[in-house]
């Protein structure tokens, strides 16, 4: 498809994603941009490619639970290279040695200590003052109510009540106190609009999201809790024409999301993403 | 804006092809006046709602025993169910056979405005909702002055809860009458005033057939009907700089058209500042081929033919069609803090990627935003309207309002947060301009930076004058205002007088300051190189430059490596008597204690001190987007 159409959907989505990614650069000291290697993830990548022509000036950050699915460690490995990324890995040693883990404890518990613990400590030890994350406003009604820049206070905490206004293109400027900002540059991209741009711009990504045996990954995590969809769709454009047709969440397979009735409000007040 | 009357029955001539541009619709209108309910019931009589989302909630309403609302399906937060209020602009996506939405559910009680306006200024129109029975309340009249603020052009007024009024087609067209009049006042017109019981469903999706009487649109044909907001590719070029890129051999330009349209071969104006160039390339990734033309809401990636200063905050335009460069001007504000917004107090004002401190001047009126009465004075409280001169403590660049949206708005800020939003009504005529003598900030404003003194201090042949004179030219080809004053220049001219007695040197500082003091005050980064051997005279001459930065470079040679050196013959003549009291021979050097920069030469290369100084300079004259590696 060209690239010269400028008006259409997916360009004008892209268009915006760069310019957030523009602003957070200029604004914020340090950056640094978690990375889940999922398909949002991987498409933030290639807009920050394209923002900053070529070359990613910031690092990425994976908070490796230990329980990846093998091929996304192989998949982490090659995308590094072909991405140039600067990657910083962390593991919660400390929780591991601990015992924590799925065979014991309930994905709320692990997920907290294999994740957002070490992605704290991650912001404690690097200061960083802007995180990119691929929070898209369609994924689940928390996340609906997010910003394009969205402030976090030194525990990491998201006070959804009072958030600065944002309009005109002027985003928060500046991290509270000790905190930082997230920066979402995919908050009004759908599911639908992801697979529509990977297709589009040929972006690489684990091919788990790929039915085998009638079965395909729709949102990847820890391998213990995520469970695949029934599906036939073994490719792009079947994935594609599958997603304008489905009406069940794209985090069904996720099992932290369905403990409680507000497990995933409870988490993002922790700090999770 | 459609023009068919209200009796009209909606055009059926509308185009064939799914629309895949999401239109953002905002939904506003007085608290309680069926806001949620209204979206929840659009959202399930479109089919939008993902399977058992619906069921779910009846659910959760069973366990609260609560009667199932529609408003519930978005009132996602727990809080939000407790309360009954819809805390934020919750962004729900929906499709109509015609096309994609992205609904804004902004909320309409008064401590939440400032969620409303951030959802308004995203939206291309707006449905705006007023209880049939209760009938045009304060913030239905807030809103709408919202509205027309924000720059929202395509209104559909939703006179909703008809059951309750019994669909009285009367009631309805005393609603038309009284509020068609105060949207006339704001220079708003609704396209549309339709009866809907979102309740029930009647006219939100299906018709009701409890309203025969009405011939219009339902409320998805309405939005059907809106175009997407206006397309600025035909405006005047505006493409505020973002950022410059130097990740490689590459000095790129970067920045998103706001208006208008750019191709490579185009020449540039950037203000303020004024300097010109031709766009050389595009830097497109992933290459080879880049874009022959970048249009509004497009970012560019611009190479430039010659290496001009430019820097974050400017505004690049084609010459024959420039924004407007000056630092006052009349605005009407929305403001939002909490905080009531205060006369004579310095705010951050931020108008596309400029961010300059700007102070209220004047405030003219408070407008009451739901009776449109205006009065003076001296401090505007939250959620309240007015007129006001800004004064920013430099040139910006801009457009007044009517000229062009995008770049004649700004955002106030105050300790890192919006507080506030503005449009540019016009430009301070020249009587209201300054007068009287010129101040050192207006010189700055002209130079496009602050003034500074930058003291290189250290032994005789320690290396001051050469960085100094690399800083110097590094800082001339950025395109700004600098100049060099030497110390052993002076000694030949000004310090002809003097020799190195240590009440000579005394008066050799003195004077140096003096002169540093003069360029500096004509807006110049001055650079001083000067031995300066004692604390206490290097202190005077600080406290003499108080009104301008003031950076003390230590230049830390070894007294070895100076004399080794010793370009001038100097320490040899110092070394053979004919010196007296020369520094570091027969004299001592007092190296500072704690200067904003030390370079220690015996560890650091000259590039790297000439970009420690050039580093200490760019922090004062803030900005990461200034670029002074040319």
């Amino acid at each position: 498809m060209s690239r010269n159409a400028q008006n259409d959907h997916l360009t004008r989505l892209e268009q915006t994603s760069i310019h957030v990614f523009r602003e957070a650069f200029a604004n914020f000291r340090s950056v640094c941009m978690p990375w889940s290697m999922g398909k949002d993830s991987n498409v933030l990548i290639w807009l920050a490619r394209k923002a900053f022509c070529g070359k990613i000036p910031f690092p990425l950050l994976h908070i490796d639970t230990t329980y990846e699915f093998p091929e996304m460690y192989e998949f982490r490995e090659k995308a590094k290279v072909i991405h140039g990324i600067d990657l910083i890995v962390r593991v919660n040693e400390d929780a591991i040695r601990r015992g924590i883990g799925y065979a014991t404890h309930d994905p709320v518990t692990v997920t907290h200590e294999l994740k957002t613990v070490p992605f704290k400590a991650a912001i404690d030890e690097f200061k960083w003052d802007a995180l990119v994350t691929g929070i898209r406003r369609d994924e689940d009604p928390t996340r609906a109510k997010e910003r394009w820049f969205s402030p976090r206070s030194a525990e990491g905490n998201w006070d959804y009540k009072d958030q600065p206004p944002e309009f005109w293109g002027q985003f928060a400027s500046s991290a509270p106190e000790g905190g930082h900002v997230r920066v979402q540059p995919l908050l009004e991209w759908t599911e639908l609009d992801i697979w529509e741009y990977i297709r589009r711009e040929n972006i690489p990504n684990p091919t788990l999201y790929f039915a085998r045996d009638g079965k395909r990954f729709r949102s990847l995590g820890c391998h213990p809790i995520t469970h695949p969809v029934d599906s036939p769709a073994s490719n792009i454009d079947e994935v594609i024409e599958e997603l304008k047709l489905t009406k069940t969440s794209e985090r069904a397979g996720r099992a932290q999301d369905h403990v409680g009735r507000n497990s995933m409000q409870e988490l993002r007040a922790k700090g999770f993403m | 804006m459609n023009t068919q009357s209200l009796s009209q029955p909606v055009s059926t001539s509308l185009p064939s092809v799914e629309d895949h541009r999401k239109m953002h619709v905002v939904v506003v209108g007085h608290v309680d006046h069926g806001k949620s309910t209204f979206v929840g019931r659009l959202l399930n009589d479109t089919d939008s709602l993902p399977n058992g989302k619906i069921e779910q909630v009846r659910k959760n309403c069973a366990i609260e025993g609560m009667e199932f609302e529609y408003a519930f399906l978005l009132d996602a937060l727990i809080e939000e169910q407790e309360q009954n209020i819809t805390i934020d602009t919750t962004r729900i996506f929906f499709r109509t056979k015609q096309r994609a939405y992205a609904i804004i559910d902004a909320p309409g009680h008064k401590e939440f405005l400032k969620n409303m306006v951030t959802g308004a200024a995203s939206a291309s129109a707006a449905l705006l909702l007023i209880d049939a029975k209760e009938g045009v309340m304060e913030q239905s009249r807030r809103h709408a002055f919202l509205l027309s603020l924000l720059g929202v052009k395509q209104l559909v007024v939703l006179v909703n809860k008809m059951d309750l009024v019994d669909h009285s087609e009367s009631t309805y067209q005393k609603i038309v009458a009284e509020y068609s009049a105060f949207l006339k006042t704001l220079g708003l017109n609704a396209v549309h005033f339709i009866p809907i019981a979102a309740k029930h469903g009647e006219n939100v999706v299906d018709r009701s057939a409890k309203m025969a009487w009405w011939k219009g649109p339902t409320v998805t044909e309405a939005l059907d009907n809106f175009a997407h907001e206006d397309d600025l590719t035909g405006l005047p070029l505006r493409l505020p700089v973002s950022d410059i890129y130097r990740f490689d051999h590459r000095r790129i330009i970067a920045g998103r058209v706001e208006a208008g349209a750019i191709r490579p071969g185009d020449e540039l104006i950037f203000q303020p500042g004024g300097r010109r160039s031709t766009v050389r390339t595009f830097e497109d990734w992933p290459g080879p081929d880049s874009r022959s033309v970048v249009g509004t809401g497009g970012s560019a990636s611009v190479t430039l033919s010659e290496q001009i200063f430019v820097e974050r905050g400017q505004v690049a335009s084609h010459p024959a069609n420039q924004p407007r460069v000056g630092r006052e001007f009349r605005a009407r504000i929305f403001w939002l803090g909490k905080e009531p917004l205060v006369q004579n107090k310095t705010y951050r004002l931020r108008l596309l990627t400029q961010n300059v401190d700007a102070v209220i001047a004047k405030i003219i009126k408070v407008t009451d935003a739901s009776t449109l009465e205006s009065k003076e004075a001296a401090s505007v409280p939250r959620d309240s309207i007015c007129e006001v001169i800004v004064r920013a403590t430099r040139n910006i660049a801009y457009d007044l309002h009517s000229e062009c949206p995008i770049t004649g708005r700004f955002a106030l800020e105050e300790g890192g947060r919006i507080h506030g939003g503005g449009i540019i009504l016009d430009a301070v005529s020249k009587s209201e301009a300054p007068s009287g003598k010129v101040t050192a900030s207006e010189r700055g404003a002209r130079a496009g930076h602050p003034p500074a003194v930058i003291w290189f201090t250290g032994l005789s042949g320690s290396g001051k004058s050469t960085i100094a004179e690399a800083v110097e030219r590094r800082l001339f080809d950025a395109g700004r205002n600098v100049i060099r004053v030497d110390g052993d220049d002076l000694r030949v001219s000004l310090n002809r007088d003097l020799g190195f007695s240590s009440a000579d040197r005394a008066e050799s500082v003195r004077r140096a300051s003096a002169v540093a003091g003069l360029f500096a005050g004509t807006g110049h980064i001055t650079l001083v190189t000067l031995i300066a051997p004692l604390a206490a005279d290097r202190a005077k001459a600080r406290a003499a430059l108080a009104n301008h930065t003031f950076i003390e470079v230590f230049v830390d040679a070894p007294l070895a490596v100076c004399e080794s050196r010793d370009v001038k013959g100097l320490y040899a003549k110092a070394r053979r008597g004919e010196i007296a009291e020369f520094t570091g021979i027969s004299s001592p050097y007092e190296a500072p204690e704690s200067p904003e920069v030390h370079i220690k030469t015996d560890k650091t290369s000259q590039e790297e001190a000439v970009d420690l100084v050039l580093s200490a300079i760019d922090k004062v004259l803030q900005g990461k987007g200034d670029d002074w590696e040319v």
